[in-house]
């Protein structure tokens, strides 16, 4: 008697144990979504989304204001752009937000097909450790990528010197920082790379994570920023943002129209102006503005963008979302600044509220 | 850490459950009866727990080996041979992670041992019994700092005075340069500044299980080495150490699971760069390191899955380890019996 019950319970533990098994690997919802160490609908939000972690502090503020305004709760989770749109692709959020716009591939798996929202720019700076040069450092894409390639190992480097006439430069070996965590941040700056230099896009290429030539990889912006700052004779790329709020030494970066360009809230403002000029009516703003044309376009941005339905079955909350989005891209946008983010130029802002009149709500 | 040595294995309760039922079985109605149904089902339960637990653990296995198999399978073995490590071109490598893994395990293990010893006799052999508990309680304190402080105190303090004190004495003044372990470039993040993080990280680890161990040693044992005529040294040595022998190493073995799976100190002063160097003084990287960069901006199928495979042979070499040291701990043990 004692065996038999023994037994029948084991038994019971078996099925109990290898049905949460079964159902945890048939679900991979829930293990991605508990991977992310995010919960998924939490109670009371009308409507949810995930993803890059770049614009979040606008993105909260956003959401605070829209809830205190409209009585629409937006719950983010901002998890980064890759766990974000797999979130999207699995149907677990209602909108997606990234800071790379999502490949051919990514799109092909999509079950409703998304419009990428732009909501505003981002840009990356260069930053390093060279109290001997008093000025801000002038820099070209071309030089850059040599110096991320491991070709350009000194400061006083004749490259480097030929830009900034003038000033004396240390004679230390440079050591080159990037970041080892994923993020929409490398895949700015590599994207900008590749465009400026031929053998950048060949070997290394463009991403959100790479196989770096040359240098240390330290984890997030305050990673890169905290190896670039202890170590004499440092490089590093890091957020404007971020960049900004630390008071990082910042390079200035000669553009397409062979200007040397500040990063600032304005030049990547006019980034955008400069590149949205040339969209064609239909453009799916998949479109890096990297290098744009402009003579105060800073070359290094990039838009953030949210990752919305073209159709939404449930009308309610495709409404809501729509609302939001009007919301965010007319008086939301006058807030961009403030936190040093990149307000869209007005002409883009007009473009893209159409754009959000052809989002099908309801069935 | 004590109640890991003295837990009173619950087999014993389970037994004794079973004849008080038996002998309930007899014809002893009521109270005694009803004990036995009630142990019946604690029996059962204690049983499911039991089971659940493996069960757990062959379902975690399997899982994260079903969600690498994609990478493990495209790339074989040269999965765990080949140093590329390049996303943007879909190859995968892990070998440079598993590398960083072991060695900067390694490092930790061969500084923290000694010291965690050194400190656990002195605690059960020399210590005034004032001094035994604050020092044993500060011991312990080490186990209970979040491992990112750990990884800001590296970055702020232990990086700086690598680069600027260690690496150069070691290098330049000592000429340990002619070593391949002690020749490269002096960034501060390294292979060695994680090997010294995870030191400091798995000493209390080791310290506590030891001084438990050697606590436990019976006084008899020490009497009679000292009644042959053995000096303290000599006691400690050769009656005190021998026979607390496996214990000590099960403790090792705990810090070293610590060391392999450790991942946000590791991060913050390992540099993070996948190559396998021959210097202490190169950047380096870990499986675990690898996993916590990239898995959340990981978005091709590919990629993810390579993460997995890295997650599936840290497991595996996790489990590797811990069977080997239990073999340890089973040869010593039988041989002190012996």
């Amino acid at each position: 008697m004692y065996k038999r019950c023994t037994w029948v319970l084991g038994a019971m533990a078996v099925l109990a144990c290898s049905g949460g098994g079964d159902k945890s690997a048939s679900n991979p919802k829930d293990s991605t979504s508990a991977a992310n160490g995010a919960s998924t609908a939490s109670s009371g939000a009308d409507l949810t989304g995930a993803g890059a972690t770049f614009p979040y502090p606008l993105y909260s503020k956003w959401f605070a204001e829209y809830a205190a305004k409209a009585g629409v709760k937006i719950n983010y989770q901002s998890i980064g752009s890759g766990g974000g749109i797999r979130q999207l692709t699995e149907g677990t959020v209602d909108f997606g937000a990234s800071d790379a716009p999502m490949s051919d591939d990514e799109m092909s798996k999509l079950k409703t097909p998304v419009f990428h929202i732009p909501t505003v720019l981002g840009a990356v700076t260069i930053t390093y450790n060279a109290p001997e040069i008093t000025q801000p450092l002038k820099l070209t894409g071309e030089v850059i990528a040599q110096i991320y390639e491991g070709k350009i190992t000194k400061w006083n480097d004749k490259a480097i010197a030929a830009l900034n006439a003038g000033v004396k430069l240390p004679t230390t070996d440079i050591l080159v920082v990037h970041r080892t965590d994923g993020s929409g941040t490398t895949y700015i700056f590599t994207d900008y790379l590749s465009s400026v230099s031929p053998e950048w896009a060949k070997a290394p290429g463009k991403g959100k994570e790479l196989q770096w030539p040359a240098g240390i990889g330290g984890k997030g912006n305050e990673g890169v920023a905290g190896q670039v700052k202890q170590t004499p004779g440092a490089i590093g790329y890091v957020e404007l943002v971020y960049a900004k709020q630390n008071n990082l030494p910042i390079a200035s970066i000669k553009n397409a129209a062979g200007n040397y360009v500040a990063p600032s809230v304005e030049s990547i403002t006019a980034a955008a102006e400069g590149a949205a000029a040339k969209f064609p009516p239909n453009t799916d703003y998949r479109v890096s503005i990297v290098n744009a044309p402009g003579a105060n376009a800073y070359p290094i941005s990039s838009f953030t963008y949210l990752l919305v339905d073209k159709t939404f079955t449930d009308a309610a909350k495709g409404k809501k979302l729509v609302d939001f989005l009007h919301w965010a891209l007319t008086d939301g946008e006058k807030e961009a600044s403030a936190l040093d983010y990149g307000p869209l130029p007005e002409s883009l802002d007009t473009r893209l509220v159409a754009r959000l009149d052809s989002i099908k709500v309801g069935s | 850490m004590s109640d890991a040595v003295a837990t009173p294995p619950p087999a014993p309760i389970v037994t004794g459950g079973a004849k008080t039922a038996s002998s309930g079985g007899d014809g002893i109605e009521g109270g005694i009866g009803g004990t036995a149904l009630g142990d019946r089902i604690y029996g059962g339960i204690i049983w499911v727990f039991a089971i659940c637990v493996p069960i757990l653990l062959a379902l975690i296995a399997l899982e994260i080996f079903l969600a690498g198999w994609p990478a493990l399978h495209k790339f074989g073995l040269s999965f765990l041979t080949s140093s590329d490590w390049d996303p943007v071109n879909g190859k995968f490598g892990a070998a440079p992670s598993i590398y960083g893994t072991l060695v900067s395990s390694a490092i930790a293990l061969i500084i923290s041992t000694p010291l965690a010893i050194g400190v656990s006799v002195f605690l059960s052999e020399f210590a005034p019994p004032w001094l035994r508990q604050p020092v044993a309680f500060f011991v312990d304190l080490l186990a209970a700092i979040p491992s990112v402080i750990y990884g800001l105190w590296g970055i702020f303090i232990l990086i700086p005075a690598l680069r600027l004190a260690i690496i150069p004495f070691l290098r330049d003044t000592l000429h340990l340069s002619v070593i391949p372990l002690f020749n490269g470039p002096n960034y501060g993040y390294s292979m060695l500044a994680a090997g010294l993080i995870l030191a400091i990280m798995v000493l209390p680890y080791i310290a506590s299980v030891s001084r438990e161990v050697l606590l436990a040693v019976p006084r008899s044992q020490r009497e009679a080495a000292l009644a042959l005529g053995a000096t303290k040294w000599e006691m400690i040595w050769g009656a005190v150490l021998p026979y607390a022998k496996s214990g000590i190493i099960g403790g090792i073995i705990l810090g070293l699971g610590r060391a392999l799976g450790e991942t946000m100190a590791v991060t913050m002063v390992i540099g993070n760069r996948p190559e396998i160097k021959a210097s202490l003084f190169a950047p380096a990287y870990t499986m675990a390191s690898v996993i916590a960069n990239e898995f959340s901006e990981a978005s091709g199928d590919l990629h993810l899955s390579a993460l997995m495979a890295v997650g599936f042979v840290l497991f595996v070499i996790t489990i590797v380890v811990n069977a080997i040291a239990r073999w340890l701990v089973w040869e010593v043990s039988r041989g002190n019996k012996s």
